[in-house]
């Protein structure tokens, strides 16, 4: 069992080996018990300083790594683009170059542009974790799912999870695929033909148009969010009505029901409620969706101390 | 590798025993104490004890828990490997208690060190004593001193003290290893 990762920077779970992703899970094991205590806190990063870089929206990302390095004891530079140079036309390489000349260690970065965090880990001299780049990847979404069906299940390897709704925009989904299909998981997308990317077919994944089947199927059901923000970019509306949408694909209580079995429900956040799963649904014991929440800061955690691991203190001074 | 075995079976048992006699000569009845087994290594004697303390003492229960210190470690970067955590099971305040913190073997005092700092994530206890297995003196790189010595080793750079436990490794025996430079 290795004790270190295999790799510098975390931009996508595709790096990532079985081994990488089961040493984050044992050590944010650690990190739950010590969120679990009285005192929440611990100094493994004392000397490290973290630049949080958003630049797209983010709550629940943005606040869960915040928290995760506070609790590491890690200094911390927050950026966020809606108040920055950015708006005055300063490129990416440059914002973070100057941000990294005050000596940062880390960059946790956001960003709408697929690729951005691949494209920053080759040019400057830090160790970067990609929280979300556009359509493409957000791995520590993907690493806290998994963390939560491993710690309901008490494994991955051969759980069924479906993975619903807006595949087409999400980087929720294709991280978790990666991540799944990793610790040897089967995985089935479900959702209307045109919220389906055409690659989807080639990803290892069984693919169903019909909710209820993929329900009756799975032991966990991963419910995305429809992102209304990314629907008609390019002048085509995917679905006619939400209404139709949620009629067709929206988990309610009756659906559930008639599974006959009980499935976990997830949902990464943050929800429309009444179009992908109604309130009772998200709110039922079935769900596991604030557990997602409480272990990402764990998973966070567990991935920026493995990932400063690896700085050198002698190197960097 | 040559090892020299320091103590084993009997005297080995008889140390277990008297560092529990010793416990208790000084701290009376146990009701306010607090053992706490540092992990990885320190658990299985923290765990001998306790065994021994109840059978000895006739009580139900001794408060006893377990604690890693892997997160509170100085040398986090400084290490070829990084440390994975093991379990902190300590499930009690340590307020107003009399905590006696368990390792099987003090060598530099920067594990101990790590596992102060650790303890006072859980309260404010009272008092902190050290009680460790094997104590490997003059090569302190702390100023940290135990209260309860099963056995002082002399030994120097290149020298490694290993104490195996019956419950994990099959044998209760301290040996003394030379390490190739």
């Amino acid at each position: 069992m290795s004790d270190q990762l295999s790799t510098k920077h975390l931009l996508g779970i595709g790096e990532l080996t079985p081994e990488d992703i089961e040493l984050i899970f044992r050590t944010a094991d650690g990190f739950k018990e010590v969120l679990s205590r009285p005192i929440k806190k611990v100094p493994s990063l004392r000397d490290i300083t973290v630049a949080n870089l958003f630049f797209e929206n983010s709550t629940r990302t943005r606040i869960s790594f915040e928290l995760a390095e506070k609790r590491l004891s890690a200094d911390i530079i927050n950026f966020s683009s809606a108040s920055s140079s950015t708006k005055k036309g300063e490129t990416l390489i440059d914002t973070v170059n100057n941000i990294l000349a005050m000596k940062v260690d880390m960059v946790v970065m956001r960003h709408p542009d697929p690729g951005a965090a691949v494209f920053l880990s080759r040019h400057v001299d830090a160790r970067i974790i990609n929280a979300g780049d556009g359509t493409h990847a957000h791995p520590t979404q993907a690493l806290l799912d998994a963390y939560s069906i491993r710690e309901r299940l008490g494994k991955v390897k051969g759980v069924k999870v479906a993975i619903v709704g807006d595949i087409l925009h999400s980087r929720v989904a294709l991280s978790n695929i990666q991540c799944l299909r990793k610790l040897g998981a089967e995985v089935m997308l479900c959702g209307p033909t045109t919220l389906m990317p055409r690659y989807a077919a080639s990803l290892g994944v069984r693919i169903s148009h019909d909710l209820d089947e993929a329900l009756r199927w799975c032991d966990v059901a991963n419910m995305l969010r429809i992102q209304l923000e990314r629907q008609g970019g390019d002048g085509v509306a995917n679905f006619p009505t939400l209404r139709e949408y949620a009629m067709l694909f929206g988990l309610d209580r009756r659906r559930y029901d008639a599974i006959g079995k009980d499935i976990i429900i997830m949902h990464p956040g943050p929800i429309n409620r009444g179009v992908e799963i109604t309130s009772d649904m998200a709110d039922s014991s079935a769900s596991i969706i604030l557990d997602q929440v409480e272990n990402g800061v764990a998973v966070r955690m567990a991935v920026l101390y493995l990932l400063a691991a690896g700085l050198d203190r002698s190197v960097r001074q | 590798m040559q090892a020299l075995t320091l103590l084993e079976s009997t005297a080995f048992e008889l140390t277990v025993q008297r560092l529990c006699h010793e416990l208790i000569e000084d701290h009376g009845h146990l009701g306010s104490t607090a053992l706490i087994g540092l992990q990885p290594r320190g658990v299985y004697f923290a765990r001998r004890l306790k065994k021994e303390l109840l059978k000895i003492t006739g009580e139900e229960q001794i408060t006893y828990g377990e604690l890693d210190i892997t997160f509170h470690r100085d040398d986090f970067r400084q290490r070829a490997v990084t440390a994975a955590p093991a379990t902190t099971a300590l499930n009690f305040s340590l307020d107003d208690r009399r905590v006696v913190l368990i390792d099987d073997v003090l060598f530099t005092g920067r594990s101990i060190r790590a596992g102060l700092d650790a303890m006072l994530s859980f309260g404010r206890p009272r008092s902190v004593e050290l009680m460790v297995f094997i104590d490997r003196r003059f090569s302190r790189q702390l100023p940290i001193q135990a209260d309860f010595v099963g056995r002082s080793v002399d030994s120097i750079d290149g020298q490694h003290v290993t104490v195996e436990w019956k419950e994990s490794d099959g044998v209760d025996r301290v040996s003394l290893k030379q390490m190739h430079r």
